[in-house]
C-alpha cells in the first residue's frame, strides 16, 4: 500500500492554474521530494497533501484511503506539516512548542500526560534542542526553531511528514543536520518524507525518487539519476547547468553556469 | 541524558500551575478583603469576620455597609476587571497585536454612544444606559466584522482597522453629543468615558453571571489558541479549524467585555496591562494565561477601586482615573526591566 496517491489534482487561483493535473505516489518510508522554480506550484500542492487547501479536481488518498473520509483531528494523526516558517511574535518555550505536536491525540481539554512529555522529550532529543527545552523560540537560531518544529512534527507521530523548504536560509552546517535527520528520522520509523526543496543538490543526495513541476505541471518523477538530465532539468528552470557524476556516491551533481564562464567552458 | 530526563519528569503546564494560582489566589483574595473593610466608614478586620462567623449583628448599619454597598461593588469591580483583562487576552492573541485592547473592535465607541444617548434621553441607569450601551456595542460590533467579510481568521488587519475606524466615527458623534449636553449630565458623560464603577447598583450583578459562560468557552479555546499563534497553516494541519475558533472566540470576547462596559463605562488601561503582565512573567501559553488574568485582573480593579473610593476627601472620582495612574508606570517600569 502507498502511503500517499495524488491522481490528476487541480487548483486554480481565478484563471492562474497553480496545480495542473498532478498525479504521483509515494512510499511507505520514502524520502520524495518536490522541485521546481519559483511559483511552480510546490508549496500548492503541499497544501493540498495537508488538507489547508482543497483541489478543484482530483483525488488524494492517505495509506490507502480517500481523505474526505478523515476528519481534520484523524488527518492530523497520520499526516504532519513543517511550515516554512513558524512565526515567533507570541515566544513560546520549545517544550511548549514541542508538545502542541501532542494536540490531535489528545482530548478538547487536553492537559499532556507524563506519557506525552516522554514523546516530546525523545522528539527533542532526536532532533538536538532537548538542551533548549526552557528557552524561548525567539532566543533561538534560525536552524535550532527549524530542528524544534521538526521535533513538534515528530511528536505528532505522522505516518506521512511534510516539510515546505526546511533548509531555506540556513549554513550549510544546519542544511546537512536537517536532511541527515529526515533521513535517520524515515529509515527509523518508517515514515513518508514528502520535502518541497530549492536545493537541486540536496535533492540529489537525498531523496529516493524525486518530482520536478513547472507551471503547477509534472515535467518528470522518478529517482534522482533519471531526472537530473539537461533535458528535463533546463526544461524545467529554463536555465544551463553542468550534471556530472558527484563524487561522495553514485549520484547526480549539479553546478550553475554563471555567464562569465560560458565562453570558456564547454558542455 | 537519562538523569535529566527523569529529572524533568513533570510536565511544564503542571510545573508553573501551583505557583502561579497559589500566588494569585492569595493576591485576589487579600484584595478583596482589604476593600471590603476599606472605606469613608472603617469597618476592622475584626468586626468583619464576627459579622461572618458569628452572624453578629450589633452593628446594623456598619453590615449593611458591607453587605449591600460594598460587597457589590467588590463583585462588580472583581468581574469588570477579570472580564477586560481576558479580553485584552484574546484580542493580542487573535489580532497579533501587542497594542489590541478589549474595546478595540468597535465596542469602547459603539457602548459609549449608546450610554451617553442614554443619559441625555434621561433613562435611568439600569436598564436604559446599560441597554442603549450594550445595544450600541452590538451594533458596532456587528458592523466591524461585515466589514471585514464576516470572516475573523483571514482579515485580521481589515478586523482592525474596521474596529479603528468604527471608535474613531463614535469618537465624533461622541463629541457631538457633548457639545450639546448640559450641565449635570456632562458630568456624567464624563465620568462614564473614564470608566466608573459607582454608577452600577447591586441589582444589576446578576447580568454578570452571563460572562461566566464566556470565561468558560475562553479558557477551553486556550489551546487551539496557542497552536493558531504558531502558525495558521501548520494549526490546520494539525486538526484545528482556525477560522471556526477564531470567530468564536472573537465574537464570545467582545459579547463579555460588552456586558462589562455596558455597567462600568470604558475603564482603560485593565486590559492591556494585565495580559502583558502575565506574559512577562508566565510565557505565552494561553492556558496559564487566561485563568491569570481571571485572577490578576480582578484583584488589579478591586485595588484601583479601592483608591477611587478612599483617595478624595468628597465623594469618588472614575477608577479609571486610577487605573491609567497606577498602570502605566507599572507597565513602562515592566517593560524598562525586560529591556535590560
Amino acid at each position: 500500500m502507498n502511503a500517499l496517491d495524488l491522481r490528476n489534482n487541480s487548483l486554480a487561483y481565478g484563471n492562474n492554474k497553480v496545480v495542473d493535473s498532478v498525479s504521483f505516489s509515494a512510499g511507505s518510508g520514502e524520502f520524495f521530494m518536490i522541485l521546481g522554480p519559483n511559483g511552480a506550484g510546490k508549496s500548492s500542492l503541499l497544501k493540498l497533501i495537508a488538507g489547508i487547501i482543497k483541489p478543484q479536481s482530483g483525488q488524494i488518498d492517505i495509506l490507502g484511503k480517500p481523505k474526505e473520509k478523515y476528519s481534520t483531528r484523524d488527518l492530523a494523526r497520520v499526516v504532519a506539516l513543517v511550515a516554512q516558517q513558524a512565526p515567533i511574535d507570541f515566544p513560546f518555550t520549545v517544550v511548549e512548542t514541542v508538545l502542541m505536536g501532542r494536540s490531535p491525540h489528545l482530548g478538547l481539554l487536553g492537559i499532556e500526560s507524563v506519557k506525552d512529555y516522554a514523546l516530546a522529550e525523545e522528539a527533542m532529543s532526536f532532533t538536538g534542542v532537548a538542551q533548549f527545552a526552557d528557552r524561548r523560540l525567539d532566543q533561538l537560531s534560525g536552524g535550532e526553531r527549524q530542528r524544534v518544529m521538526i521535533a513538534r512534527a515528530i511528536c505528532q507521530e505522522p505516518r506521512i511528514i511534510l516539510l515546505d523548504e526546511p533548509t531555506n536560509a540556513l549554513d550549510p552546517a544546519h542544511q546537512l543536520k536537517i536532511m541527515d535527520l529526515m533521513e535517520r528520522f524515515r529509515q527509523e520509523k518508517k515514515t513518508t518524507v514528502i520535502m518541497v526543496s530549492h536545493d537541486l543538490n540536496l535533492a540529489a543526495l537525498y531523496s529516493d525518487r524525486l518530482l520536478l513541476l513547472k507551471n503547477g505541471r509534472v515535467v518528470v518523477i522518478g529517482t534522482p539519476k533519471e531526472v537530473f538530465v539537461p533535458e528535463f532539468i533546463e526544461k524545467s528552470y529554463g536555465c544551463e547547468m553542468l550534471i556530472e557524476k558527484s563524487p561522495v556516491g553514485d549520484v547526480p551533481r549539479v553546478t550553475l553556469v554563471p555567464e562569465k564562464f560560458k565562453n570558456t567552458f564547454k558542455f | 541524558m537519562q538523569n535529566r530526563i527523569e529529572s524533568r519528569q513533570i510536565i511544564p503546564i503542571k510545573r508553573k500551575f501551583p505557583v502561579l494560582f497559589s500566588v494569585l489566589i492569595v493576591v485576589f483574595i487579600l484584595s478583596i478583603l482589604t476593600a471590603l473593610v476599606n472605606g469613608p466608614s472603617s469597618i476592622s478586620l475584626g468586626d468583619f469576620f464576627s459579622f461572618f462567623l458569628d452572624g453578629d449583628s450589633t452593628n446594623a448599619t456598619a453590615q449593611t455597609i458591607l453587605w449591600k454597598i460594598r460587597l457589590p461593588r467588590v463583585i462588580l469591580a472583581a468581574a469588570v476587571g477579570a472580564t477586560l483583562s481576558l479580553g485584552g487576552m484574546v484580542f493580542q492573541a487573535l489580532l497579533r497585536n501587542p497594542l489590541a485592547e478589549p474595546y478595540i473592535l468597535g465596542i469602547s465607541g459603539g457602548s459609549a454612544v449608546g450610554a451617553i444617548s442614554g443619559i441625555l434621553l434621561g433613562v435611568s441607569f439600569f436598564p436604559g444606559v446599560t441597554f442603549l450601551s450594550f445595544l450600541g456595542s452590538m451594533l458596532t460590533l456587528g458592523a466591524v466584522l461585515l466589514l471585514s467579510g464576516g470572516s475573523s481568521s483571514t482579515g485580521k488587519d481589515s478586523l482592525l482597522l474596521g474596529g479603528v475606524m468604527m471608535n474613531a466615527f463614535c469618537g465624533a458623534l461622541i463629541m457631538f453629543l457633548i457639545s450639546v449636553s448640559q450641565g449635570s449630565k456632562m458630568q456624567q458623560i464624563i465620568y462614564w468615558l473614564m470608566g466608573d464603577l459607582s454608577m452600577s447598583s447591586s441589582s444589576n450583578l446578576p447580568l454578570l453571571l452571563l460572562c461566566l459562560p464566556c470565561f468558560v468557552v475562553i479558557l477551553v479555546l486556550a489551546r487551539p489558541l496557542n497552536i493558531i499563534l504558531t502558525g495558521r497553516d501548520s494549526a490546520i494541519a494539525m486538526g484545528v479549524n482556525v477560522r471556526l475558533i477564531s470567530t468564536i472566540l472573537l465574537v464570545t470576547t467582545s459579547m463579555m467585555v460588552s456586558l462589562a462596559v455596558c455597567q462600568s463605562g470604558l475603564i482603560g488601561f485593565v486590559g492591556l496591562l494585565i495580559p502583558h503582565l502575565l506574559r512577562m512573567v508566565f510565557g505565552a501559553d494561553h492556558r496559564l494565561l487566561g485563568p491569570g488574568c481571571i485572577l490578576a485582573g480582578g484583584s488589579f480593579l478591586v485595588l484601583c477601586d479601592l483608591l477611587a473610593r478612599t483617595l478624595p476627601q468628597h465623594g469618588e472620582m472614575p477608577v479609571g482615573i486610577i487605573t491609567a495612574l497606577t498602570g502605566a508606570p507599572l507597565f513602562i517600569f515592566l517593560l524598562w526591566r525586560s529591556r535590560r
